[in-house]
């Protein structure tokens, strides 16, 4: 996973609260076996107009919101399927960082997973932000995870919290399951402790 | 020392490790595996060279890209086709046991999980599967992941996890005649949001929970999710050992009797504390229809759609302008008065023997409206079969309902069962989100019963004065 450690970027505003995983990618790309190649489908419906055109007032269709790192969203953001091609297609359309009052914990858990940054920062900083992303072209902003801040071009720092384990795998890009495996002795003598206090879990269930 | 909650004590028979900062190694009991969110989990093992730890803790079926018409044909869709058959691949690869589709033990995973004692008091279970909170019924700690997380439990069988908040919502009383645990849920969610439950466990308390049959509980515990917490729980009793006796997967004998033993001490204690409660009164719920793009959206059927010109809240404004918009519906119009083209009964929020004998009560011997075009869609093989025995098919079938193959169908639309755009349908699904069931289509959810008589009449009734 890559590292996230400190980004600049374009910012893209999508001023909508409760946006649910079907928006950010609808089901017929959940056939794919593959992590990559989901941009296709990122807000597919959302994207064109009744008549299949793309519709030139949705804001990943704007040419200056094209090179976008950074989304800044509202509350909710996230909510509905457990999908990680929610993630995936983010990522793959170039974001590295999403910004919003609150988020759905499932898709919180499952950017962290994907080297994506969610910020958590209060509803009237989010509001104030997405006035200046929209009024202002090429409207960029800073994030530091280190110093966990987010800065402004009017040179605003904002603060957000983050939990510091996910914070540190996160800056360092490391792999979790392979830290995880480092308390397998651990995890063995848990199995081993469980298998005398409830034995029923530990039957097969071959059939 | 205070005492613990239900939630409490599973989880503190589930720590591996925890660290100073509350960050939990927690280990996973069982996991099931569905054909769309594990492809790429099992990829990423196969590339580091890792092996599932605990094959015979998982179990894994396809459901979400089956056609639910005959089964001996090839499905059609090639792409559906392929992911089925990775799923396949790769249980025969690591060791997993697998109810392909010729398995009369197929169906939506939420459903076969329970049916065949896989689902016990007390385990952690996840699926990459947000309604995995279904499982809670029984009084397991039962939620959702990505798919990262499917292949860190597959190598390590534990999740690496923040202790969440416990939420108690109580429900006292009776419901009304026909009303069932989908419209407790409903109003439950239109009580406190979709993200009324975000960070927290909810544990379902109250007589009228108590009252519920193990399918009931199993609705209820599904759509949590969609409250925005990550699970619910209902402790279990009598009603729960009974389910779950003579199952396959349940341990037999000497070791059941040990194992209930164990289960019946999962109950809150008496001075446990949670950090929200929320209460509501069985008889103040009328059956409910959601009227917009959220499970939030709903309403009494007794009520009016609401109107956005009387809002002062920037926000829910738009919102449901927004959602109005989409549903095609205008301001202050009769939820009875709705008139709707299609009707699904199924999902593994309503798809259970329990829920296709109640739908078929009330279809028995009435005809599907002839602007309607209704199916049932049996939540797994089994339930389809009972249902067969009991003659349930025959009613349904003269009464002018389409019988189904096991599947999530139209649930979420990604097999043939699809919305046409513009297209209304009464839903015992979960979500009525934009597109859900088919781009442009237009969802209400609903309870079996609620469904069967909008099917019958062409638009929505109250079917508590329904004859
Ligand atoms: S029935 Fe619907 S909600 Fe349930 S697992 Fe299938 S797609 Fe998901």
């Amino acid at each position: 996973m890559e590292p996230f450690t400190l980004l600049t970027g374009l910012v893209a505003p999508l001023d909508l609260i409760n946006v649910d995983t079907d928006q950010i990618i609808p089901k017929q790309f959940l056939k794919t076996i593959k992590r990559t190649g989901l941009r296709e489908g990122l807000f597919f419906d959302w994207r064109k107009k009744k008549d299949g055109s793309p519709d030139p007032e949705f804001f990943l269709n704007q040419p200056r919101y094209q090179s976008a790192l950074i989304l800044l969203t509202r509350d909710n953001f996230g909510c509905g399927s457990s999908r990680e091609h929610a993630p995936w297609a983010l990522l793959d359309q170039g974001f590295r960082c999403i910004i919003a009052p609150s988020f759905a914990d499932i898709f919180y858990n499952n950017c962290f997973q994907n080297g994506i940054l969610p910020v958590v920062l209060k509803a009237d900083e989010v509001l104030a932000l997405m006035k200046h992303a929209v009024g202002t072209e090429g409207y960029r902003l800073t994030v530091d995870l280190g110093s966990q801040t987010v800065t402004s071009p009017e040179k605003t720092t904002y603060r957000f919290e983050i939990d510091p384990f996910r914070k540190d795998c996160l800056y360092r890009g490391l792999d979790s399951i392979g830290l995880t495996l480092q308390h397998e002795p651990e995890i063995t003598a848990y199995e081993s402790r469980r298998k005398t206090d409830a034995p029923w879990l530990f039957s097969d269930i071959h059939s | 020392m205070a005492g613990k909650t239900l939630f409490d004590k599973i989880w503190d028979a589930h720590v591996v490790r925890a660290e100073a900062d509350g960050t939990t190694l927690l280990y996973i009991d069982r996991q099931l595996v569905h054909e769309v969110t594990s492809p790429q989990a099992f990829e990423g093992l196969k590339l580091a060279g890792r092996t599932p730890r605990r094959p015979a803790a998982t179990l894994a079926v396809p459901d979400h890209n089956v056609p639910t018409t005959d089964r001996k044909l090839p499905i059609a869709d090639q792409i559906s086709a392929k992911q089925i058959r990775t799923l396949e691949d790769n249980c025969r690869d690591f060791g997993i046991t697998y109810f392909g589709m010729d398995d009369i033990r197929q169906g939506v995973v939420h459903v076969i999980g329970p049916e065949q004692g896989f689902t016990l008091p007390g385990t952690t279970i996840v699926c990459g599967d947000s309604h995995t909170s279904t499982h809670g019924a029984f009084g397991a700690l039962a939620f959702g992941i990505g798919t990262s997380e499917v292949e860190h439990v597959l190598a390590t069988q534990c999740l690496v996890q923040k202790r969440p908040k416990t939420m108690e919502i109580r429900v006292e009383g009776t419901l009304s005649d026909r009303c069932s645990a989908k419209d407790i849920i409903l109003a439950i969610i239109g009580k406190i949001g979709t993200a009324g439950g975000t960070g927290y466990v909810i544990e379902y308390t109250g007589s009228a929970i108590r009252a519920l049959s193990m399918e009931g509980r199993m609705t209820l515990c599904n759509m949590s999710i969609e409250g925005g917490a990550r699970a619910g729980l209902v402790a279990p009793d009598e009603k729960t050992i009974a389910y779950l006796k003579e199952r396959p997967l349940v341990p037999k004998k000497d070791m059941f009797e040990q194992a209930v033993q164990a289960w019946q001490r999962l109950t809150t204690d008496l001075d446990a504390k949670y950090d929200a409660t929320v209460s509501l009164q069985a008889e103040d719920i009328a059956p409910q229809v959601s009227w917009g793009t959220s499970p939030g959206m709903v309403l009494g059927v007794d009520q009016k759609i609401p109107d956005p010109r009387t809002m002062s809240d920037a926000n829910t404004k738009s919102a449901t302008e927004r959602a109005l918009t989409y549903m095609g519906l205008s301001p202050n119009t009769p939820i009875t008065d709705i008139a709707i083209d299609r009707v699904f009964i199924g999902s593994c929020t309503n798809s259970r023997i329990e829920d296709l004998r109640l739908a078929a009560s009330l279809a028995k011997g009435k005809r599907v409206a002839k602007s309607v075009h209704a199916m049932v869609v049996p939540g797994s093989g089994l339930v389809k079969q009972q249902a067969e025995a009991e003659g349930l098919d025959h009613v349904f079938r003269e009464a002018g309902f389409e019988w189904r193959e096991a599947g999530c169908s139209m649930c979420l639309a990604m097999n043939a069962d699809v919305l046409q755009p513009g297209e209304r349908c009464a839903s015992t699904s979960n979500r009525n989100f934009e597109g859900r069931q088919g781009a442009g289509g237009r969802t209400h959810l609903v309870s079996p019963a609620m469904a069967v008589a909008a099917a019958i009449e062409g638009h929505f009734v109250d079917i508590r004065h329904w004859s």
